[in-house]
């Protein structure tokens, strides 16, 4: 079983990692790139800069992988997170996902994604020619069973 | 007992720092180390709602026991993707 999930400092290397999941029962890779726009709000950005409380985060980034196998018919996926400094039009995120038919596949990276962007500790700052401000995000939330937002 | 204490994003340059060292009381409870940081720092009372703390890389609940040697961490609204 391949399931790769990794924090990475450089270029996302999509091509390679979509490779490893192909398998010959495989009928369907569906492929979910996110990549850095270049403005925000309507304000030019010039660049990005993501952070994450790493241990953490891969143990959320690993939850959903495991997650996305035990509720969809897949074979294999891929969540891979970009950190560090990121031009315009580069890769941030990856999602891939092998299976036997595209159903599966498609409403598998669908989850994994939005899934990411609720629970993982990770946390984008965006530059403009003036200065640089934290995105605003979504309170970080465990997904399903665990409890709700714990709040101090 | 001896805690650390981490802090991310925009609660890092609230508060000025990466990481902390922290004496909290022995059977503490969470609450009081949020406690703690919001009394030095109103923009961390103000933004409570959307806080949220983990405790050994887990989601935690204020009510959460500490013990020594724990990573308490202070999230912000998650934005990555």
């Amino acid at each position: 079983v391949t399931v790769v999930v990794e924090l990475t400092r450089t270029h996302i290397p999509t091509d390679g990692i979509v490779a490893r999941l192909k398998a010959p029962s495989d009928g369907a890779v569906v492929v979910f790139e996110g990549i850095v726009r270049n403005q925000s709000g309507g304000r030019p950005t010039t660049h990005l800069e993501y952070e994450a409380y790493e241990p953490m985060a891969l143990e959320k980034m690993r939850a959903i992988a495991e997650e996305a196998r035990a509720r969809f018919a897949i074979d294999q996926i891929a969540v891979v997170h970009r950190l560090g400094r990121l031009e315009i039009g580069e890769t941030s995120v990856l999602i891939a996902v092998s299976s036997a038919h595209r159903a599966a596949a498609f409403d598998a990276c669908r989850f994994a994604i939005d899934t990411l962007k609720r629970t993982v500790p990770i946390w984008k700052k965006e530059y403009f020619s003036d200065g640089a401000v934290w995105a605003e995000g979504e309170a970080p939330a465990a997904f399903d069973a665990a409890p709700a937002r714990p709040r101090p | 007992v001896a805690i650390r204490v981490l802090f991310f994003g925009i609660l890092r340059d609230i508060v000025g720092l990466r990481e902390d060292r922290l004496e909290v009381p022995d059977g503490g409870e969470l609450r009081w180390v949020f406690e703690h940081y919001a009394s030095r720092f109103p923009r961390l009372k103000e933004m409570s709602a959307s806080i949220v703390l983990a405790r050994n890389q887990q989601f935690a609940a204020p009510s959460d026991t500490l013990a020594a040697g724990d990573e308490v961490a202070f999230l912000p609204p998650v934005s990555g993707g």
